[in-house]
């Protein structure tokens, strides 16, 4: 007789009551990883979708072919739109325990992802983000009031109410209506990008998802009409190792890494210290040139770590080490570029304090204003009649007959 | 004007649109190089080239959801998924996305596109090539949901869709494609030919959507039907000689309430005729609207016909089909109540 078959359900390293261990999570040296030419053979390069790209050093030096891809003064700026960013996370936080808003989606440890990102795209370019990136809207100095105005859904909410807290529409700065599903953006950032090239634009397109979504099967459709039709499109993986209570192997399963998949679709795919805010900018200005060259499109998976919530809803330390998140060997973002930004003598504890509170100032400023319009439960809030308008261009007349019963 | 079978209009509605305005673009399963597999983008590769009709993989979430991504990038991308019944890979895009961006967004991104999907049977395609998903889109807010049922509303109906700010759902009943088809399946197949919606004008023009149209005036019973149940409603009343009122509804989404409501006031009763499957099909939604609107006008209870709540058989294709016996019992029915 045969063995009787067995199912295997990958399990993490560790769970509450353990001793975090990444031990197994090879980190490639800081310097240690080339750095190809954008027209490269993605054939040539498939070991990269296996090492991370990494810049910063354990001396806060940057090293390797992928650093100086930044000013001193475009560095302090990204130190600052990373504690801007934090700052409002924990200020919302609070707000939301306070029952100013419904619910918030934070971004500790992972600000570096989408703060540096901005800054290889320009003016035109369009993101199709989840709600864990709002350092695209930070980095491109949306203003603090209008969001949090839409997170208090208050008179004053863009957005009139409707959505959930967090999932901003900003056209103007090249933010697409976030959804709240998951991975639908995906093949829709393609779309855009396909849209570029049969206008025969410049603009190109970013499509952002998360390492549990990329289970879904429209990460795999976006990843097939991006290979077929070479679509002017960074596709980005951010890999935070959590997906709510579910650790990345689930998702992941035998593959190795989340950019590996991209390598079935011929393209480039890389892996890059999501941590790290010199490598983040590093190599997606290298994809986003790829795809304004015509190159096609590119897989980039983000290493780094969810060092808080899901979101307001759940509680991490129900399904992993508490300590975990300060084991996580890639550290923090915003201490290791303060700490290259003081090796470089252009930065000093002090001057660190005193931006940390002006952030802080500048967040509950904004916050104070938003307030004045209301907040989730004040009697200011987006009108029944903003309910009923915008489903259509034209109200048709089963809308208005029932916009009617409501007496508005 | 010109004689023009239903694909050939739905053909020439995409090229009208296509040459009056380049942000038009075709694509789906076989749409390219080989004009789909029921020839609907014939040529359309060839006239306007590759970046503006081609082929697609096989995914119909991603051509959905690229149609949406360009949308938001200023084209009006009209796509085909090849067999509606394929569509529900792709029905979070349409549903959760399409439908909602504009609101969600308070318009600051909308999503002009056009999702044209062959439906229903009557050519022994067995379950998954026979299906008639209209009411999965009419529960949807923010879609509009369009269901021709001749060659010249075909082309208007297509090219008003396409010209539409918002997202439509476009259902070609493939039986009619190259025919009247009046459920007598037994008689000989007749062409558009000589039928007086195979009469289409030339160049472009719209049928607006939103707007029924009465196909037979009659004062005896109102029967409100869509696609190929239209053409089995005129057979019913001939076949009966019942003085039928046959209300081609043209557009599910948004429905013509006053059209429904003046024939049924006048006639004091009402038949609802679909392929789809009966129970919270559309005639359901249409049953509703008529007793919440016309019940002190009703002389007899409102009867529907529809497909079983079967899947589409294969073999048993025509005991399935709701054909001109079953809603001519229905009208006799109806008018002996």
């Amino acid at each position: 007789m045969p063995k009787p078959l067995s199912l295997h359900v990958p399990e993490p390293e560790v769970r509450p009551g353990g001793v975090p261990d990444f031990s197994g999570v090879h980190i490639s040296p800081a310097g240690e990883v080339g750095r190809p030419p954008v027209d490269v053979d993605p054939r040539e390069i498939r070991d990269m979708a296996f090492s991370i790209i990494r810049v910063l050093n354990r001396e806060g030096e940057a090293v390797g072919p992928w650093a100086g891809s930044l000013s001193d003064d475009q560095l302090t700026e990204g130190l600052r739109h990373m504690m801007l960013l934090r700052a409002l996370d924990a200020r919302m936080i609070i707000a939301q325990r306070q029952g100013k808003t419904s619910f918030y989606i934070q971004h500790l440890g992972e600000e570096a992802v989408s703060t540096a990102f901005r800054k290889v795209l320009n003016k035109g370019d369009m993101n199709f983000a989840t709600y864990r990136q709002a350092g695209l809207l930070i980095a491109d100095d949306y203003p603090l009031e209008t969001m949090i105005n839409q997170i208090y859904a208050n008179s004053e909410d863009p957005l009139k109410g409707r959505q959930l807290p967090t999932l901003y529409s900003v056209r103007e700065q090249g933010f697409f209506t976030l959804s709240g599903n998951l991975a639908t953006q995906f093949p829709q950032a393609v779309g855009w990008a396909m849209a570029s090239a049969i206008k025969g634009e410049t603009n190109i397109a970013a499509g952002w998802i998360g390492d549990g979504s990329t289970a879904e099967s429209d990460f795999h459709a976006g990843l097939v009409f991006a290979s077929t039709f070479k679509a002017p499109v960074v596709l980005n993986v951010v890999n935070n190792q959590w997906a709510i209570s579910t650790f990345q192997g689930i998702a992941r399963g035998g593959v190795g890494t989340f950019a590996a998949r991209g390598l079935g679709y011929g393209m480039p795919s890389l892996r890059v210290d999501g941590n790290d805010y010199l490598a983040v900018h590093a190599v997606g200005l290298w994809a986003a040139e790829r795809a304004r060259r015509n190159l096609g499109p590119t897989l980039i998976e983000y290493v780094t770590y969810r060092a808080g919530a899901h979101s307001t809803s759940d509680d991490p330390s129900a399904y992993r080490p508490k300590e975990e998140s300060a084991a996580w060997p890639l550290g923090d973002p915003v201490i290791r570029l303060k700490a290259h930004l003081i090796v470089k003598g252009v930065w000093s504890e002090d001057r660190h304090a005193q931006l940390e509170a002006e952030m802080l100032d500048t967040v509950v400023t904004a916050q104070k204003a938003a307030e004045s319009h209301g907040t989730l439960h004040s009697d200011n809030r987006p009108s029944v009649r903003d309910m009923f308008e915008g489903v259509y261009a034209e109200m048709p007349p089963h809308l208005r007959r029932q916009r009617q019963e409501t007496g508005v | 004007m010109a004689r023009m079978t239903m694909i050939q209009a739905i053909r020439d509605g995409m090229d009208v649109a296509m040459g009056r305005d380049n942000s038009v673009v075709v694509y789906g399963e076989d749409v390219g190089y080989f004009g789909g597999v029921f020839r609907a983008t014939q040529g359309l590769q060839e006239k306007y080239g590759k970046s503006r009709c081609f082929d697609a993989p096989i995914s119909e979430s991603g051509i959905v959801g690229t149609a949406i991504g360009m949308a938001a990038n200023g084209m009006r991308p009209c796509v085909e998924i090849q067999f509606a019944d394929y569509m529900y890979p792709a029905y979070d895009q349409i549903t959760q996305e399409a439908a909602r961006i504009r609101y969600r967004s308070n318009a600051d991104f909308t999503c002009p596109i056009v999702i044209r999907m062959p439906t229903g049977g009557g050519i022994f395609g067995g379950q998954t090539h026979s299906q008639s998903p209209e009411a999965l889109f009419t529960h949807v807010a923010g879609l509009k949901v369009v269901v021709p049922s001749n060659p010249y509303d075909a082309k208007g109906l297509l090219i008003a869709a396409i010209e539409d700010p918002d997202p439509v759902i476009f259902l070609e009943p493939k039986r009619l494609y190259n025919g009247p088809f009046d459920g007598h399946y037994e008689r000989p197949v007749t062409g558009w030919g000589k039928h007086p919606d195979g009469e289409v004008p030339e160049g472009h023009f719209t049928v607006p959507l939103g707007q029924a149209k009465i196909k037979r005036e009659g004062r005896d019973v109102t029967v409100l039907a869509y696609g190929t149940m239209v053409h089995v409603a005129l057979a019913a009343a001939e076949d009966t000689g019942i003085d039928a009122e046959v209300i081609d509804l043209r557009t599910l989404l948004p429905y013509d309430l006053d059209a429904i409501t003046a024939s049924v006031k006048k006639t004091g009763r009402c038949v609802i005729v679909h392929e789809a499957t009966l129970t919270s099909g559309f005639g359901a939604e249409l049953a509703a609207l008529v007793a919440e609107h016309c019940f002190y006008s009703l002389e007899a209870p409102i009867r529907r016909v529809a497909g079983w709540d079967t899947p589409y058989p294969h073999a048993q294709e025509w005991d399935y089909f709701p054909g001109p016996a079953r809603v001519g019992a229905a009208l006799t029915q109806t008018m002996e109540a």
